[in-house]
């Protein structure tokens, strides 16, 4: 069973691939880009990745891809087909759209609000530090070893996003 | 702290490392707080090596394991360390009149500098997969931008974007055979896949781990036949910052490279030394003839950087003791000679000419001689004449070779060296037997450029006549390299 979702979704994802760089259209392929994302997110997910899974799509399919769309829009490649056609369409599909997110966010206040009761007491209990375990959950196990384990590493990638920003000031502006 | 594994000691072998962080920072700030910097930016950024260099000496002797294992303090990564923080200042002070005519900030390209140095700093310790990959990144990062620095000029542009996108390629491939590596090993220290190798066979995922491996690294050393992003970028990028990355960048991914070969994947030795060999092989060849054909210096001096990778890929084939002390060796002495080179065209570039042609240098023994003396010093050190350091370093290397049996490596090192006379000599011809005087305004060397143009010169006079100093050096520190699991296994 395994297995075949493993080769299920690579297939998927190869696919997927293909077409972000075969499509003619590059919001079309920056769209199928956005469903590789989703999928791997799935992959990882099988993987026991719960939060590796999370970034992903909060992160890439979210994040970098919405960054993507930018520059394709900003720098105009050819005009997308289907952005002259109808333009009530488009503004019912949106509409719609709007629709869902509304309902999504009315959706999660109310679960939160009816499920959140006592503040956890578990979390104070906690509070002396452990090492990780294997009794703890998945986020909270990367938590630790990222932050024990890997700290000084993870001191130097700030350093690296320091340089990239930087760089990408002294790149972009004008006169420093 | 204590609880979580760190202690002082840990923070205090990172000092070095933290002197480069604190003083690329301070960089930034005094850029902004204070007013009139004149050559303050400078000052400060010297010093921060130079304190973060004396800080590294008294770790000499060092030989121990910080951070959770992830990072060493040993002989070889000082080794390093002394490497990139040499190459670092001498970059600064050819940099500090280039950028005046250049006429670009200095603060944000200090920072980059010393950032650059601070990943490479890292490349050097880590023995962990990530940390490596981590320091690599923030090295790799920097020098995307300054390759890129001189915005109005088209070719720093196309630099900036070649290096970047076929670097941002190259090191996907390398996290792709890293992830293999994990996958076969199931750890990412270099120690624990040394020990999970041991008696495991050959199979096809560690084949195409070490293939990506070797093809991730080989773009980083600029090695046949993944160097194709290594003369535009040279060409383009600003000339002290060529002379950084082929200097410093190219010791600090050899310092990558032996550390995952020869410690973590040592073996498959065996396995290796044939993909190696080749590269050797193909590198210095390739390099060598293409050298032949340029007309533009930094151009020229890229290809021959590359087949300098390809003499420092022989003392990594030969992979015993020996041919890692080889490797080092020529790794320093090649310091001194390409950035002495580098300092000489950086000084060409005045305000009315850009100075890095071939024919920019004809007659230059007339208009400059000092400056044309060290150049001739240069060229014959990198063609490998005695008695300038080039020789020792290739006499070392070749004797690593034929030491472990590779004599056939050996004699095609020689007769490429041999090639390479060709190109280095007809610049010499250049300086002294050209009688038409090229264009441009007089050449002036300041104080900065003559203290980076005396340590070169020193240096490769030096390393040539008493070349046992930098040999015990290397020899007691080639030792701390590869794992005891891994010995073990080869007896």
């Amino acid at each position: 069973m395994d297995a075949f979702v493993f080769y299920l979704l690579a297939t998927l994802i190869l696919g997927l691939g293909i077409m972000v760089i075969t499509a003619r259209n590059a919001v079309h392929s920056v769209l199928f880009l956005v469903l590789n994302f989703l999928l791997v997110a799935i992959l990882y997910v099988t993987l026991s990745a719960q939060f590796v899974a999370v970034i992903q799509v909060l992160v890439y399919a979210g994040g970098i891809v919405v960054l993507y769309l930018f520059v394709v829009m900003l720098v105009s490649l050819k005009k997308a087909p289907e952005l002259r056609s109808d333009s009530r369409r488009v503004g019912r599909t949106g509409l719609l759209l709007a629709g869902v997110v509304l309902a999504e966010l009315i959706a999660i206040v109310w679960f939160t609000s009816a499920s959140s009761g006592a503040p956890p007491a578990q979390a104070a209990a906690d509070f002396p530090p452990r090492l990780a375990s294997d009794a703890m959950l998945n986020t909270e196990r990367l938590g630790w070893v990222l932050y024990t384990e890997y700290l000084i590493p993870f001191e130097v990638a700030s350093m690296l996003l320091l340089v990239a920003m930087i760089g990408a000031i002294v790149l972009a502006k004008k006169n420093l | 702290m204590e609880a979580l594994g760190y202690s002082a000691a840990d923070f205090y072998y990172l000092l070095p490392e933290l002197i480069i962080t604190g003083g690329a920072l301070l960089v930034l700030l005094v850029n902004v707080l204070v007013p009139r910097r004149g050559d303050l930016l400078f000052g400060l950024s010297l010093a921060t090596l130079i304190l973060s260099g004396l800080v590294l000496a008294s770790f000499a002797g060092v030989d121990t394991y910080i951070s959770r294992g992830l990072l060493a303090i040993d002989g070889f990564a000082l080794f390093f360390k002394a490497i990139f923080l040499v190459s670092a200042a001498l970059t600064l002070m050819m940099s500090a009149p280039y950028l005046r005519v250049e006429g670009v900030p200095a603060a944000e390209y200090y920072f980059l500098i010393l950032c650059a140095t601070l990943g490479m700093m890292f490349m050097a310790s880590g023995v962990d997969l990530i940390t490596l990959f981590i320091g690599l990144e923030t090295m790799a990062i920097a020098f995307y931008v300054l390759a890129g620095y001189l915005k109005p000029s088209h070719k720093s542009n196309e630099a900036a974007v070649k290096y970047f996108l076929l670097g941002a390629f190259s090191l996907g491939i390398l996290l792709y055979g890293m992830s293999l590596l994990y996958g076969a090993t199931g750890t990412t220290r270099l120690d624990g896949i040394a020990a999970a190798l041991v008696g495991q066979d050959r199979s096809l995922l560690l084949a195409a781990a070490l293939i990506l491996l070797a093809a991730g690294m080989g773009f980083k050393i600029a090695a046949v036949p993944f160097h194709m992003w290594a003369p535009d970028v040279y060409e383009g990028a600003p000339t002290p910052v060529t002379a950084f990355l082929s200097v410093g960048s190219k010791a600090a991914s050899f310092a990558m490279l032996l550390r995952i070969f020869v410690e973590g994947l040592g073996v498959l030795t065996p396995d290796w030394q044939v993909v190696f060999a080749f590269l050797a092989v193909v590198t210095m060849t390739v390099g060598n003839i293409a050298a032949i054909t340029q007309s533009n210096m930094k151009r020229m001096l890229a290809y021959s950087s590359i087949a300098h990778a390809g003499y420092v890929l022989i003392g990594v084939v030969a992979a015993t003791e020996r041919g890692v002390v080889a490797a080092l060796v020529y790794l320093w002495v090649y310091l001194f000679m390409q950035l002495g080179a580098f300092a000489v065209i950086t000084m060409l570039r005045r305000r009315d000419v850009v100075g890095d042609e071939l024919k920019d240098l004809s007659g230059l023994f007339a208009r400059a001689p000092v400056a044309a003396i060290a150049m001739l010093l240069f060229m014959l050190s990198l063609g490998g004449i005695p008695p300038t350091a080039g020789f020792m370093g290739k006499v070392w290397v070749f004797g690593a070779a034929i030491d472990q049996g590779f004599i056939w490596l050996a004699v095609v090192g020689v007769v490429n060296s041999a090639i390479s006379l060709y190109y280095y000599l007809r610049v010499v011809v250049f300086m002294f037997f050209k009688d038409e005087e090229a264009a441009g305004s007089e050449i002036v060397i300041g104080p900065a450029m003559a203290a980076t143009l005396t340590v070169a010169v020193v240096g490769t006079i030096l390393f040539g006549i008493y070349p046992q100093m930098l040999f015990e050096q290397a020899q007691a520190v080639a030792g701390s390299l590869g794992s005891a699991v891994t010995a073990a296994a080869l007896q």
